[in-house]
């Protein structure tokens, strides 16, 4: 009850227009954590300057605050780097899947960002800062994806990660073949109904994006030798993102669980020349983690998550650590808005299940999933140059007590717990006020059309119209 | 000099027009010229929108168009002429968004549901008719036609229903013999949907692909307008390009600079349409619009135009009293009457139109709604007039009075925006119809003679054949 209060309560003060002004302040300085850098070690009383938005310096009690600098005093608290969830469906509006083809590569996550999602301060609440936006995993190939900031308050235009490759899902397994549901009377179950099916459609697909490039390679040839009056091929915005993929331009995030779907597209991959940057879900790693990290691709699985389905039977807690020690760059997702918020008990997780160290523990939410999203150079830990992306927690992040005091963004306060406390009052009057607002309204409507409903005095049915008499027409002009 | 009247005679021609009022005889002699051209209206107070307001003032209409405006002007001998004391005339509204004439579409369900699988190609286009024309399939005894007129509309923009690409919107004005005469622009618009029409299994099942699908749709047209020239040019040189219905009538339609409708009612719909009309170089104007009060300036550096749905956001009707309500909707609710005025003070160009909306009485109530939350009247009625006919791109004939314009006008007998005023005369075209606050009882089995024309009337009777 208590938390069902106080989500209400966050639910409130996140749509607070206060609560989405960040500070203005270009120069932050937060002193006296003990900073988690995860690249080099915890610094105990430890401060972290900030200059527009980017980490200027992390030192100890000697680092100073300059002049002017807005100054976070983190006495007793713990700083880490933003959590990065390298597996969400946040912050879109309408559905996640384009369900009608297999290959709905021609949909893409940009176009319907919805940055007003209540999950968006929410995972902010969690200490999430950077989250991999995904489309659903209905479809072998599925749609294109993007890494966004969770700059809660600002527009669709401004939550892009600026410079992080755009994605794309992949899917396999039961739920492209549609094993775990049947289509209502009348409707086609749609192919694939296989795993070799699946297999079949990402391959068929890549078949023809080849195909698709070659022609306008030959177009661009053609008419860069001066051709004249060439016809273009068409633009195909399905097969566009697979040519991209091809070229490097694009990730393949594939949703797996089996090891035996797990090397099938390693093996189309290798075909068509394009490498998977990683495997979502993929709670069977384990069984070839020598494979995954000799194809150079990550590892973005649950803590301790199993047995859901028939493909998930031979999930075990083990997964992350283990494919861990094999060298696999290993990140732990949420694949859900509620778990974004306890990404880092899901971290620790891997301490009792595996045995990982701390640090290791907090690099699977941390650096770790920025190295997937080729993102490490801006975020996922606390060096200077990288984005101030920061959580800012009451205990060490890994026990359960740990609690977000604060979430920045490029050195801008996204969440604050204590200004959300101080909210929730003003918010709920403004509510009650609104539908008081609303009741009356509704009220006088009643009275209104009550009133109206009585019987008036009917018009006369042989009221004239207009004439002479009444001065209001006259024929003929001549005055 | 046909219709010039000697003053002794005005009496005998009105009584023989009340007489054919009241009885439901009018005459049909249109080669005769049965119906008047010429009329003026005098001593009124004129608001022609496009310039100050006219005290005493006298307008001019002969043959359908605004002959002459203002305080020193001639009435020509044959014109009637309406004293207007004590009663004010603006332009005729302008409905920016409707489907009056347009009954409910039975075949739109079975146009838009998707083929289902892949729709990569020209050849699977779910929910794509864009060469529907919206004014060949009016049906002018639409009832609504009439009371949208005896409120004072004149002309309406009218949207096919049903899929993404349903069809081209056309503008109309409320009122003519036949079909044909109610159609200002046959192709005035083109809207669009971004309602997934794909249903279970079929393409597209949700928002982002129903966006790829419309961005696929104008890249084929772009194809086409630059492949076909090409190809026509040189016929030997390479293989024919197929036919395609939708590409070649968007084609054309795009060549002809005709207006995209795009939906976007709420402030990320709002900036996600600007961002798109930009991507698909076309030239957009909103609809929807109602959260515009958020991203007012947004919009205002844009320059795109909004067409703001006066069916402002209201909770559901008969909705769980216990269910919660989120804070987010109740602002939505509270504010999105406010919105015309923010995009007034942003400098953001709009209209307003009715859609969703059953009576002009709630269109009046509605902005009623946004004069509260701070637009001005003058504003209102611009809206309403001219901004509406600048943004269809027919301010050159429609929206203020002014010589030359169409006769299209609403006399009043007060402010338009208050709620006693009556409508006491409207022009279309330049034709007069007069408002009644009720008809005569209609008698068993007596069928009045233009009711296949749609200008029957149970509270306004077109005045005709008067002249002879």
């Amino acid at each position: 009850m208590k938390r069902a209060i106080l989500f209400a309560a966050i639910l409130l003060a996140a749509l607070a227009p206060l609560a989405a002004h960040a500070q203005d302040s270009s120069t932050v300085f937060i002193q006296n954590a003990t900073i988690l850098t995860v690249t080099h070690g915890n610094i105990e009383h430890g401060s972290i300057l900030i200059r527009d938005g980017k980490i200027a310096s992390v030192g100890g009690a000697d680092l100073k605050a300059p002049e002017g600098a807005t100054v976070i005093d983190a006495t007793g608290q713990f700083v880490m780097p933003g959590i990065i969830d390298c597996h969400s469906h946040i912050a879109v509006d309408g559905s996640v899947n384009e369900g009608g083809p297999a290959v709905s590569s021609m949909a893409n996550i940009a176009d319907v960002l919805e940055p007003d999602d209540i999950n968006i301060y929410r995972d902010l609440a969690g200490g999430v800062t950077s989250a991999n936006i995904l489309h659903g995993s209905a479809n072998p190939i599925g749609g294109q994806t993007i890494v966004i900031k969770l700059r809660w308050g600002k527009q669709a235009s401004d939550l892009p990660f600026q410079g992080a490759l755009p994605g794309i899902k992949f899917a396999l397994g039961e739920n492209p073949k549609r094993s775990n549901f049947t289509p209502p009377p009348g409707v086609q179950p749609r192919y694939p109904a296989t795993r070799l099916g699946v297999e079949e459609v990402i391959r068929q697909a890549f078949i023809e994006a080849r195909e698709y490039k070659k022609q306008w390679d030959d177009y661009n040839q053609r008419k860069s030798a001066g051709e004249q009056n060439l016809i273009p091929p068409r633009r195909n915005v399905q097969l566009d993102p697979l040519v991209e993929v091809m070229e490097g331009k694009r990730y393949v995030h594939a949703h797996c669980y089996r090891a035996d779907e797990i090397v099938m597209l390693m093996r189309v991959a290798n075909e068509f020349g394009f490498k998977v940057r990683t495997f979502q879900h993929v709670l069977e790693g384990y069984k070839v983690a020598d494979e995954i990290a000799a194809s150079g691709a990550g590892g973005s699985t649950f803590s301790d998550w199993w047995a859901y389905k028939m493909e998930a039977f031979d999930a075990i807690p083990y997964n992350a650590a283990l494919m861990n020690e094999r060298g696999v760059i290993v990140s732990i997702n949420s694949d859900d808005a509620q778990e974004a918020r306890q990404l880092n008990q899901e971290a620790a997780k891997s301490m009792k299940y595996g045995g990982l160290s701390a640090n290791d523990a907090l690099k699977l939410i941390t650096l770790n999933p920025a190295i997937q999203l080729g993102i490490d150079g801006r975020a996922g830990s606390i060096d200077v140059g990288k984005d101030a992306d920061l959580a800012i927690y009451n205990h060490d992040p890994l026990s359960v007590y740990a609690v977000v005091q604060k979430t920045l963004i490029d050195g801008q306060v996204y969440f604050d717990r204590q200004r959300d406390i101080a909210q929730r009052p003003a918010l709920e009057k403004e509510k009650q006020a609104l539908l008081d607002k609303e009741k009356k309204a509704s009220e006088e409507k009643k009275t209104e059309e009550n009133s109206e409903k009585k019987p008036e005095k009917k018009p006369s049915p042989k009221k004239k119209p207009p004439q002479d008499g009444d001065a209001s027409v006259v024929a003929g002009g001549a005055l | 000099m046909r219709y010039r009247l000697h003053r002794r005679l005005i009496p005998l021609a009105l009584v023989a027009m009340c007489a054919a009022l009241l009885i439901g005889w009018a005459c049909t002699a249109r080669g005769e010229g049965g119906e008047p051209r010429y009329f003026a209206i005098k001593n009124a107070r004129i608001v022609p929108v496009s310039g100050p307001v006219i005290e005493n003032g006298t307008v001019v209409i002969a043959k359908g168009l605004i002959q002459a405006v203002g305080t020193d002007v001639a009435i020509p001998p044959e014109a009637w002429v309406i004293d207007g004391k004590g009663l004010t005339v603006y332009p005729g509204l302008i409905d920016a968004g409707t489907n009056l004439g347009l009954p409910p579409d039975e075949d739109a369900k079975k146009r838009g549901a998707g083929s289902g699988g892949a729709a990569s190609g020209p050849e699977d286009r779910p929910g794509t008719t864009p060469w529907r024309v919206a004014g060949d399939e009016l049906k002018t005894d639409d009832k609504r036609i009439e009371s949208w007129r005896n409120a004072g509309f004149t002309t309406a923009l009218t949207v096919p229903d049903g899929g993404i690409f349903p069809g081209q919107a056309t503008v109309i004005d409320l009122g003519g013999e036949r079909p044909g005469d109610y159609v200002v622009r046959p192709r005035a618009t083109v809207p669009v949907s971004f309602k997934p029409v794909g249903g279970f299994f079929g393409f597209p099942d949700s928002l982002m692909g129903t966006i790829a699908y419309v961005r696929q749709v104008f890249d084929d047209t772009a194809w086409y307008t630059q492949a076909e020239p090409i190809y026509q040019a040189n016929p030997t040189k390479s293989e024919r390009i197929p036919y395609d219905r939708t590409e070649f009538v968007l084609s054309r339609a795009l060549q002809n600079n005709e207006i995209v409708l795009l939906p976007a009612n709420n402030s990320i719909q709002i900036v996600r349409a600007l961002r798109l009309a930009n991507e698909w170089k076309i030239r957009a104007v909103l609809y929807g619009g109602q959260q515009g009060y958020d991203v007012a300036t947004v919009l205002a550096a844009s320059k795109i135009p909004v067409l703001v749905n006066l069916k402002w956001p209201e909770r559901v009707k008969d909705a769980d009293p216990a269910a919660e309500q989120t804070l987010r909707e109740l602002r939505f609710r509270d504010r999105a009457p406010g919105t015309p005025a923010a995009l007034v003070k942003s400098g953001v160009k709009f209209a307003f139109y009715s859609d969703g909306l059953a009576t002009p009485k709630d269109i009046f109530k509605n902005v009623k709604k946004a004069t509260d939350a701070g637009l001005g009247s003058d504003a209102a009625l611009r809206a309403m007039t001219l901004d509406a006919a600048d943004i269809l791109g027919l301010s050159d004939r429609l929206g203020s009075i002014a010589p030359g314009k169409i006769a299209n006008l609403v006399v009043t007998d007060g402010d338009l925006f208050n709620e006693k005023t009556k409508v006491k005369h409207v022009f279309v075209d330049g034709r007069w119809f007069v408002i009644h606050e009720e008809a005569p009882p209609e008698k068993p089995g007596e069928k009045k003679p233009d009711t296949d024309e749609g200008a029957s009337s149970e509270r306004s009777q077109r005045v005709e054949g008067v002249g002879r």
